[in-house]
């Protein structure tokens, strides 16, 4: 096993951070016999936007879900906005554990390939059913916010259909102002936009974007690469449970440093030059 | 292909924009036609079967107005105690599968065995038997219930027991995206599933509680064993005092059939108005 790689951009780097938000420290998981991940130390900043790509089985995937425990790690800890939580396969979990587990959820909003809208909520009752009923804040206010989050995604208009109703890029927004009503620290995105139709796949990245240059701190498992080029400080590349290598777009992109990571960007672009090329892979 | 039809058929029609071509309304008149033809035909079936049954009853002596103009409002009477019992015992006995259903989802070994006894000794042993022994056996323990809720109960136990079964499995059949989209909104566990999982589970078991409930307006007729003056009771009561027993019993069971076909009706129509709801 090689020694882990903590990733921490070095401050002179990325002026514009500010305090670590998510800490994961030696995370290790296994489905049975086998090992997805192999030791993952993993910092994120306040306002970082942090792209983890790689092919799939790489263990992208699980590496987020460990991160708000929708998967329990095997190894290791999450620390999120102050909330800390250790491994504990055996679950032999204690309810205070399992309230800071929710903790940490709280300020992590996620976001799934499949939207996972509530089918028998209407969009303004998907929004606001966490906000009223897990935070306690009145009907009037998150609706308000609620409001506020579907205008900035360019969904307002659809406050009272039922998700069936929306297209799947429409569906991913609501889902994205979802996650924004609980005011999260920091947004998982796992394949945002690979259960779209390509001519859907672009509104998702674009509000996605805008989310990053104003400052989101956010982690995204996402095979666009022109994508992480234009939105990431930072894009991570996992391979066979381990960080490879982690930088800035330009360097990991563009000048990787590992045999490993050049091997899979030059695949994968021959594979799917739409991705790399074209801004969304629309046009 | 709509101008090259036109022109092969060698009218020239030009079904220019906005223009359907003439043959797609003579498949639609086609089609009406069958439609049509069959339902008029499926219709002759029930009305000369019917009517051959109706026919055979008369000819039998089976079949006399007077006595059923004496008797017949007093047996539909019972439809009232009839109906009671089944919409009380459903909403029992869906009170008691979602319960159920919950606790065999449980990982506590406990309540996860009390469920699961429940619903083996329930789905093992008839329902006849569960009727007498809650009205017979119970008083033994100090428990004495009326026929009417020793009947309501043992009803709601029983189909309780099977719709656990049906709530568990449409428990699981919610997506677990759904469980884990609220999850990661930092619901609690227990709100997950009342708000979330529940309401979708219940959706898809809507369909089965329909038919559940068709099936014990017809099981409810049991409970007439107990002197629960229902339907049944009152048919074999009416019939037994003037030996007219079949005739009641057919007067009986054109209400239960007619009970059926009603809520069948209603159900259909629900699971339709469901299915278009939001999926």
């Amino acid at each position: 096993m090689s020694g882990p790689i903590i990733f921490e951009p070095a401050a002179a780097d990325v002026p514009h951070l500010g305090e670590v938000i998510v800490e994961a420290l030696g995370i290790e998981k296994y489905f049975g016999d086998l090992h997805v991940l192999r030791g993952i130390d993993l910092r994120v900043r306040r306002r970082q936007a942090v792209m983890l790509i790689g092919r799939s089985g790489s263990g992208k995937t699980t590496l987020l879900r460990c991160l708000n425990f929708l998967e329990e790690p095997t190894i290791g800890s999450v620390e999120i906005d102050g909330f800390r939580v250790e491994a504990d396969p055996l679950r032999a979990g204690s309810p205070e554990r399992r309230e800071r587990i929710r903790q940490i959820r709280l300020r992590a909003g996620m976001l799934f390939q499949e939207f996972n809208l509530f089918p028998h909520m209407n969009v303004l009752a998907n929004l606001t059913e966490a906000p009223v009923r897990v935070l306690g804040i009145g009907i009037d206010q998150a609706v308000a916010t609620a409001e506020r989050y579907l205008e900035q995604v360019g969904v307002l208009d659809k406050r009272d259909e039922f998700p069936a109703r929306l297209s799947g890029g429409q569906k991913q927004r609501v889902a994205i102002a979802r996650a924004l009503c609980m005011e999260p620290k920091v947004l998982m995105f796992d394949e945002p936009t690979s259960a779209l139709d390509p001519e859907l796949v672009g509104e998702v990245l674009t509000v996605m974007e805008e989310l990053a240059h104003a400052g989101t701190t956010m982690i995204v498992v996402t095979h666009e690469m022109h994508f992480a080029r234009e939105a990431a400080d930072t894009v991570v590349f996992m391979d066979e449970g381990r960080i490879i290598e982690a930088g800035p777009p330009e360097q990991v992109l563009a000048n990787p440093q590992d045999d490993r990571t050049a091997v899979f960007l030059r695949r994968f672009l021959s594979a799917f030059p739409d991705r790399a090329g074209h801004p969304h892979g629309v046009d | 292909m709509a101008t090259a039809t036109a022109g092969n058929t060698g009218r020239g029609v030009d079904t220019g924009a906005g223009q359907r071509p003439a043959i797609l309304e003579r498949i639609a008149a086609s089609d009406r036609r069958h439609r049509t033809s069959f339902r008029v035909q499926f219709a002759l079936v029930w009305i000369v079967l019917i009517g051959l049954l109706g026919v055979a009853m008369v000819a039998t002596n089976n079949v006399q107005t007077d006595w059923i103009a004496e008797w017949g409002p007093y047996i539909l009477g019972g439809t009232r105690e009839t109906i009671f019992i089944c919409v009380v015992s459903i909403v029992l006995a869906t009170v008691l599968a979602i319960v159920g259903a919950i606790a065999r989802l449980s990982r506590n070994p406990v309540i996860n065995g009390v469920a699961a006894l429940y619903v083996s000794l329930v789905r093992g042993t008839p329902l006849l038997v569960q009727i007498f022994f809650i009205y017979f056996a119970l008083p033994q323990f100090g428990i004495v219930l009326p026929a009417l809720a020793a009947g309501i109960l043992a009803l709601g136990f029983n189909y309780g027991a099977y719709m656990t079964e049906i709530f568990r499995a449409g428990i699981q059949a919610v997506p677990r995206g759904q469980r884990e989209a609220a999850e990661a909104l930092g619901m609690p566990e227990r709100l997950v599933m009342r708000r979330i999982v529940l309401p979708q589970a219940f959706r898809i078991v809507i369909p089965a509680i329909g038919n559940d409930f068709v099936a014990m307006i017809k099981d409810s007729a049991l409970v007439s064993t107990i002197s629960v003056t229902e339907l049944l009771w009152r048919a074999s009561k009416a019939g037994t005092q003037d030996f007219r027993t079949l005739q009641a019993l057919i007067i009986a069971a054109t209400i239960y059939w007619l009970l059926t076909i009603v809520f069948s009706f209603f159900q259909e129509r629900l699971e339709r108005r469901m299915a278009e709801g939001d999926r």
